[in-house]
């Protein structure tokens, strides 16, 4: 048992007859933000799942917060709050009700806590659910987990189809709720600027497989753009970290991860100029990754 | 305490450059004088809603270059030695290398670019 890992995958495998999830290893450490990022159908929602002991893995490994999944999942969830859209509430009770509702199953229900997020919120506990707005129902729903103080946070796109004010409150009292150092966050998001802004580390999911998984800084520092001149059409040199070139003419632009300091010269020395270096987007990285993935399996 | 640090999206520079230059602005302007702590990574990170490991990245940078010392465990301050001059010619320096870098990528001789300087004189 490692207390000081929040999530500990190995080798997790989960056969549907569509789709095929193989060996994934996911870890990270307490005190940090993980975020899945990965186009739809990657297979994000299931690792979540599979992780909550709501899917059990055909074979592999979980640990959360130390349990092992889903054979301790009685213990884990009293530690971990768990939001997802398939998440009900009951429509035609309160907001209130909700809230004593959960106090009533978690010992570790924090009314202050409650109060304070229901103001940052601006939600009113007596309004019933079936009158929520989309961003007010996630908030409520974040409201309930985050009020019950767990060590673990498991988001399923928690910022899916939030307008921008919403967004930024919903990503504010993420990030608050990392006020110590055990206190973790797993999250997965179509919204790349999202995940680079509050993760620590980043996952890359493309098609049932990790395509990445590292430390944020060293993912996007890993990546760059290489705009490049060819006054003399010589070949470009395949390197194998290459994943996207584009020619027009005589100018060139190469796309590459796992940069270095040598990269530049190995083009000069080719014969070509190198105009500027460029650092990446997440969501550039995102669209070059889903691009190199979808050509090599091709 | 609020410190109010304030990230672009349309600065096109990674999130810890930008958090390393507003820490070197509060120095520069006399805000935070020579051995004022600054906001632990955890409280800076939860407070400009950017991740820890970026805030982290920002100070072990700024440390490198001598613009704060961190004592393992127990924070980090701003340096000392470090004062206002001289953290500005760093500045300069650090533009003006930027400033011969593009001068070669255009083709412009040492002697253009001289000449250019003292134009804006």
């Amino acid at each position: 048992m490692n207390t000081t890992l929040a999530v500990n995958c190995k080798a997790i495998t989960k056969h549907y007859p569509h789709f095929q999830m193989e060996n994934i290893d996911l870890s990270f450490e307490q005190g940090t933000v993980m975020g899945l990022v990965g186009p739809n159908g990657a297979g994000k929602s299931t690792i979540l799942r599979i992780i909550m002991g709501l899917v059990c893995a055909d074979s592999g490994s979980v640990e959360v917060l130390g349990y092992s999944m889903p054979g301790d999942q009685v213990e884990a969830k009293r530690d971990i709050g768990y939001i997802s859209e398939d998440m009900r509430l009951y429509e035609s009770e309160t907001i209130s009700f909700h809230m004593e509702f959960i106090k009533s199953i978690f010992n570790s229900w924090d009314d202050e806590y409650a109060a304070t997020l229901l103001r940052r919120f601006d939600l009113k506990k007596e309004q019933k659910v079936k009158g929520l707005s989309h961003g007010q129902r996630v908030k409520a729903t974040l409201l309930l987990a985050l009020a019950r103080r767990p060590h673990l946070l498991v988001f399923d796109e928690p910022t899916t189809g939030l307008d921008p004010a919403a967004r930024k409150d919903v990503l504010n009292e993420m990030m608050n709720a990392l006020e110590d150092e055990t206190r973790s966050i797993l999250f997965s998001s179509h919204n790349t600027l999202d995940i680079e802004q509050i993760s620590d580390f980043i996952t890359f999911i493309y098609n049932g497989r990790i395509i990445e998984s590292r430390n944020k800084e060293e993912f996007l520092d890993g990546w760059r753009r290489l705009r490049l001149i060819n006054m003399e059409n010589n070949p470009v040199p395949g390197l194998a970290n290459i994943r996207e070139i584009q020619t027009s003419g005589k100018l060139c632009t190469v796309t590459l991860n796992n940069y270095n300091d040598t990269i530049p010269e190995q083009f000069t020395s080719a014969g070509l100029s190198v105009d500027t270096i460029e650092r990446l987007t997440l969501e550039e990285i995102f669209l070059s990754n889903v691009k190199y993935a979808r050509e090599g399996s091709a | 305490m609020e410190h109010n640090f304030l990230l672009s999206q349309t600065d096109k520079r990674p999130m810890y450059q930008q958090i390393m230059e507003q820490v070197k602005q509060r120095i520069a302007v006399g805000d935070w004088r020579p051995n004022t702590p600054l906001p632990s990574i955890r409280e800076l990170a939860t407070e400009t809603k950017v991740s820890i490991i970026t805030v982290k990245r920002a100070y072990m940078e700024l440390e490198r270059e001598g613009v704060i010392f961190t004592q393992q465990g127990k924070g980090s301050w701003v340096n000392d030695s470090q004062d206002l001059n001289e953290l500005q010619r760093l500045e300069l320096r650090q533009q003006v290398e930027k400033v011969i870098k593009l001068a070669k990528s255009l083709n412009i001789s040492e002697d253009d670019l001289v000449e250019m300087i003292k134009k804006y004189k």
